[in-house]
């Protein structure tokens, strides 16, 4: 086996970054399986029976039938050791990051997280996402996540694929955590997911008293306000404004973003919009990477003049 | 309550970042450092902790060059006891297994009860290191935590899950716990915590002490990333700048 995809149980169904991943496995080559526990891994298994790779080997055990950090460190290093695949690759999602440094730390394999290409070697944002990085490795055996949507899931080669299940042996000292139900927070009562025109705020606005520039210029527009994480921290706006990977996902017709630098876990909420204009005042922020509109320019002088002009 | 809190000093979000002339890294004599954001948060928590349960041990680790006493000297301002500097010498490790492992040797002995970090750095951005020092430890882990109570051998976890989503998850003790950022709100140093802070322990530990010989992970060149996407960049002074944006609002977006 040159590569093992650990798949991810999205409440019944495969997460759309396994989907990714085994995209991003094709394009790496050689003969790959997929791994996935617990309750749902045969439902897993069938969402990939046309899908072009060796097998999907599946687990169900009770220490690992829904997720735990503890059982599924210990079964993904078992199945490693015993199949000694030369990549193991995974989406990188919240599961990812919480289960796979143990397995790193148990196999002593290094964990490269966050990958954005593999075209030219193996490259990972650094800095706040300023800049690339080119990360190499000499060990025998790398494990690997992808950043969303760096490969895509159409891009996924069908064929056929068998399905192989496994017994493993856990030890019920090994889980020792005790999991609760998972639960959504106070949703509130705007409806940012269709909002058509959204003016979002980033930590460029500086300081909580320049949070109703924001609130001005989307009346004027008739917009929705929404937020980044430090803004959110800060308890400036409410946490049902945020947008990103811990936030809200939108799609507006317009994202005016003001004072966002764009690092990845934000862009993920908000790349889907139809058309961007950023104001930034730094020329080189990642936001403009993603903007149709870059603005390079002070948030705190070019606002209040935008909405003097909008209201006359 | 004996508590480790893993902090590391990071680029500024606002500094210029000149990449070296070898391309491996960026030159750091030009570089304003702060503390790694979500590290300050875990100070926070750390020092809410102790004072909630009354008493224990607040102790700052950071490995790095000199530069990293800063942070530190931060976090004994505010008011944790003692700090350990695992010394670094030149260009920062970017290898997450031999950090861990580096830190993992020096906090070995002193058997804490918690190790708390950030969820994620701010430089390298692994995401990971004080997961792989939990697990070297054979402590319990938890990671993203939004929120934490202290209970007999164990503490509750509030884990932020993707979006939107939440869930409690209770951990046994030891434990090593990331932070999320957004938890609590940071406290600022007061003046007598600064001039108390120039008396607690800063205990430094050479390179030979902690480093580890086999590095499987590192950086080998940075660059800037290229886009692909057709942007129009819009300079200048205030008044043109909002004239093209009306512009644009009303004729090619037409939302206006
Ligand atoms: C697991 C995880 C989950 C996360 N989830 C989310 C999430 O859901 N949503 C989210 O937003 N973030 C999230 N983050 C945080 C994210 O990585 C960034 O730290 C955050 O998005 C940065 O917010 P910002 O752009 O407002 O602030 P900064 O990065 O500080 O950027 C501020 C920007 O404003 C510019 N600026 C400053 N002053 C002015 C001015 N006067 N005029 C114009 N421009 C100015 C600066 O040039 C800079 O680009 C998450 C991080 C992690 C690790
Ligand atoms: N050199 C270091 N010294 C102290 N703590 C560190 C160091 N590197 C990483 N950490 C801790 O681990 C967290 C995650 O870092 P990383 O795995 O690099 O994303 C940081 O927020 C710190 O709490």
């Amino acid at each position: 086996m040159d590569i093992l995809v650990v798949l991810e149980d999205n409440r019944g169904s495969l997460h759309r970054m396994s989907k990714e991943a085994i995209a991003g496995a094709q394009k790496m080559g050689g003969s790959i399986s997929a791994l996935a526990i617990g309750v749902n891994a045969d439902a897993m298994a069938g969402e990939l029976s046309d899908v072009d790779i060796t097998e999907v080997i599946t687990i169900n055990h009770d220490f690992v039938s829904s997720y735990n950090a503890d059982g599924y460190s210990d079964v993904v290093s078992q199945v490693i050791k015993s199949e000694s695949p030369k990549t193991i690759v995974a989406g990188h999602s919240y599961q990812t990051r919480d289960f796979m440094p143990r397995v790193s730390a148990k196999l002593d394999i290094p964990f490269i997280p966050d990958i954005i290409s593999m075209d030219d070697g193996i490259v990972k944002q650094v800095l706040n996402a300023k800049l690339n990085a080119l990360v190499t490795t000499s060990a025998d055996q790398v494990i690997l996540s992808f950043q969303s949507a760096t490969f895509s899931e159409e891009a996924m080669v069908t064929g056929s694929c068998l399905t192989r299940s496994i017994e493993v042996n856990l030890d019920s000292s090994i889980v020792r955590s005790e999991a609760e139900e998972p639960f959504q927070e106070d949703a509130g009562d705007v409806d940012l997911e269709s909002a058509e025109l959204i003016v979002s705020i980033g930590r460029g606005i500086e300081k909580e008293e320049n949070i109703q520039i924001a609130f001005d210029l989307a009346k004027a527009l008739g917009a929705e306000v929404s937020a980044s994480r430090p803004v959110v921290d800060s308890g400036w706006v409410e946490p049902f404004r945020q947008i990103g990977s811990s936030g809200q996902n939108v799609s507006p017709k317009l994202y005016f973003s003001l004072g966002i630098s764009g690092a990845i876990q934000h862009v993920v909420g908000m790349k889907g919009s139809k058309n961007i204009i950023a104001i930034n005042k730094d020329p080189d922020a990642p936001i403009f990477e993603i903007a149709d509109y870059a603005v390079v320019g002070d948030v705190l002088e070019i606002v209040p003049k935008l909405i003097e002009a909008l209201n006359n | 309550m004996k508590i480790a809190v893993l902090v590391k000093q990071v680029p500024g979000s606002e500094t210029a970042l000149p990449i070296l002339g070898n391309h491996n890294w960026i030159d750091e004599e030009q570089v304003s450092f702060v503390m790694n954001p979500p590290d300050n948060f875990a100070i926070e928590e750390a020092l809410l902790i102790k004072e909630r349960t009354g008493d224990g041990e607040v102790v700052i680790v950071s490995m790095g060059p000199a530069r990293v006493q800063k942070v530190i000297r931060e976090g004994l301002a505010k008011g944790a006891d003692r700090g350990i500097h695992l010394e670094e010498d030149g260009q920062i490790q970017t290898d997450p297994l031999s950090i861990a492992k580096s830190i993992s040797s020096i906090l070995m002995d002193e058997n804490f009860d918690l190790v708390l970090s950030g969820l994620q750095s701010d430089d390298t951005g692994m995401g990971q290191t004080g997961v792989l020092i939990g697990e070297m430890l054979g402590m319990s882990t938890g990671t993203l935590a939004m929120e934490t109570d202290v209970q007999d051998n164990a503490i509750r976890v509030k884990r932020e899950l993707e979006s939107g989503w939440f869930q409690w998850v209770k951990l046994p003790l030891p434990a090593s716990i990331s932070i999320q950022s957004g938890l609590n709100t940071p406290r600022y140093p007061s003046l007598r915590g600064i001039m108390g802070a120039k008396k607690k322990e800063i205990k430094v530990i050479p390179p030979t002490d902690h480093q580890t010989d086999a590095i499987s992970q590192s950086i080998d060149k940075v660059f800037v990333s290229q886009t692909s996407k057709q942007t129009e960049m819009i300079e200048g002074d205030a008044d043109s700048t909002v004239a093209r944006i009306i512009e644009i609002l009303k004729s090619e977006l037409k939302v206006l």
